[in-house]
């Protein structure tokens, strides 16, 4: 018995060796591939986006040897769990909920919510009290709702809408003097259409813990720190050294990690 | 049930309750005063007169309340340049009078119909003597006809009332603070949307007490006159009440 748990061990340091002496970590990152400009299949079907750009440059400063996998996202989390890959990729907000199924690393990116309103409004200086009396528009049911009624419905007049499209619509209509949603939502979905032409971002980025969560991060099987680790160091090294800056200007023309 | 939560809320939803019954208040009276020519004018001899007012019962019975509420509020958002410029955009900019001038026309045109089947159901021998009394279109509609006809119509027009203050519910996706959204706005933030709805629920059945309640005090005035002095009625007037119903 002893002789056999002796040679387990030593078959164990052994593997242990053998995987430190490779060259690099295999790594398979899972990702959904349908939520533009975060992670999409090009014309080409090629793997694109925000997503795809950081997972890569982590895989370099790790010193990983990455491979892509795309999953529905209604499948995600089990794949990752059935061992389909080894990461989640995907703007995956990080919530409680999911945490009880998977580890997550620190954030990648968290969105800011903010503010947009027409070029004219937009000449007077930006603060808390010139939304005094103003009407803003905000889609029903979502954080942005919560944090805008907490935080400006004392003093401004809230207008909640089933769709974010409607705010839009009803701030071109000039109904509403602001709307406030997810800063990329709001660009991709109004701001760069022909609708949005004479609209433009104001005021700061929020992105309060309170309100809107704890931002994305990269899913992985519980218990993993090891990957967990080199991850996070992964994400600090491209954060540092401006690879992080480079991909956000690829995309955003704001800083989209948030504070 | 979460009574701390409800308590916490009922301020709110008081005020919510508020904006439903002022919805209700503003639109039902404006809504009669609309139905009633509409009636009349659906019953006219005149094509020209009875044609218009079919076709407005029918374009506004024909609809979903949600699809009228649509087009006038987004819809017509999408022409506030043109609006503007003809000067009305201040009345189709603000989303409560949006939300009033649809309930208005809706609850007129399903009111014109409950009042049109009550002034054709006036009996022909009360106006053959109004007539042989020698009184005029006018005399015969206000002396005669319309009281008959409020009488006959009051039960379903009571209904027709209900149904206008639950219908202003759908008003909240016009962006109006109601009761249902205000309930809306507390319950997506606590998940507790089974305290918040029920709360709302008791909150709706207390308003249509009240306005059967309401409803049910001008009916009795409206029928005094077949009310005895000794409390019971008799076999005549009860089936005279039945038939006059």
């Amino acid at each position: 018995m002893k002789k056999l748990i002796l040679s387990a061990i030593a078959a164990m340091m052994v593997l242990g060796a053998g995987s430190a002496m490779a060259e690099k970590m295999k790594v398979r990152m899972g990702t959904e591939g349908a939520y533009p400009p975060f992670n999409f299949i090009d014309k080409n079907g090629k793997l694109q986006g925000f997503d795809i750009d950081i997972g890569n440059a982590i895989c370099k400063a790790a010193n990983f040897e990455c491979t892509w996998v795309t999953q529905d996202w209604d499948g995600i989390i089990p794949g990752l769990i059935a061992e389909k890959y080894d990461t989640i990729i995907a703007s995956m907000s990080i919530t409680d909920e999911r945490k009880k199924k998977v580890d997550f690393s620190n954030k990648y990116y968290t969105t800011p919510a903010r503010f947009v309103t027409s070029a004219k409004n937009a000449k007077m200086k930006f603060s808390k009290d010139a939304l005094k009396g103003k009407t803003i528009g905000v889609q029903s049911s979502t954080i942005h709702e919560n944090f805008v009624r907490d935080n400006f419905g004392k003093i401004a007049k809230i207008k909640s809408y089933d769709k974010q499209e409607q705010a839009n619509l009803d701030l071109k209509a000039g109904r509403v003097d602001f709307v406030l949603a997810d800063a990329v939502a709001l660009d991709d979905g109004f701001l760069k259409t022909p609708a949005g032409k004479g609209f433009v971002f104001v005021g700061p980025n929020y992105t309060d813990k309170k309100w809107f969560g704890d931002g994305a991060g990269i899913a992985i099987r519980k218990g993993e720190d090891k990957l967990r680790k080199a991850l996070n160091a992964a994400i600090d090294k491209i954060r540092a050294d401006g690879t992080y800056a480079r991909i956000n200007a690829k995309y955003f023309d704001f800083d989209v990690y948030g504070d | 049930m979460d009574f701390e939560l409800i308590a916490k809320s009922f301020p709110a939803l008081m005020t919510g309750a508020g904006m439903t019954l002022l919805l209700t208040i503003i639109s039902a009276p404006l809504g009669l005063a609309l139905a009633l020519p509409l009636a009349i004018a659906r019953l006219s001899k005149r094509s020209w007169l009875r044609r218009p007012a079919h076709a407005f019962i029918y374009v506004f019975r024909g609809t979903p309340l949600l699809i009228q509420l649509y087009l006038v509020y987004f819809g017509l958002g999408q022409f506030h340049d043109t609006l503007k410029a003809w000067g009305i955009w201040w009345f189709f900019r603000d989303e409560l009078y949006c939300a009033l001038f649809v309930l208005v026309l809706n609850t007129g045109a399903y009111s014109a119909e409950i009042f049109r089947g009550a002034i054709a159901g006036v009996p022909a021998g009360h106006i053959e003597a109004a007539l042989a009394a020698g009184m005029s279109w006018f005399t015969r509609l206000r002396r005669i006809i319309l009281p008959s006809a409020f009488r006959i119509a009051w039960p379903a027009y009571t209904n027709e009332v209900v149904f206008l203050m639950q219908a202003t519910s759908l008003v909240s996706l016009l962006t109006v603070t109601e009761l249902f959204r205000s309930a809306k706005i507390i319950a997506v933030r606590t998940f507790d949307i089974y305290s918040m709805y029920i709360t709302v629920g008791l909150i709706y059945l207390v308003i249509s007490y009240g306005i059967i309640l309401a409803f049910g005090m001008v009916e009795k005035h409206l029928m005094r006159h077949t009310r005895q002095p000794g409390g019971k009625k008799s076999l005549h007037q009860r089936a005279f009440a039945v038939l006059t119903r």
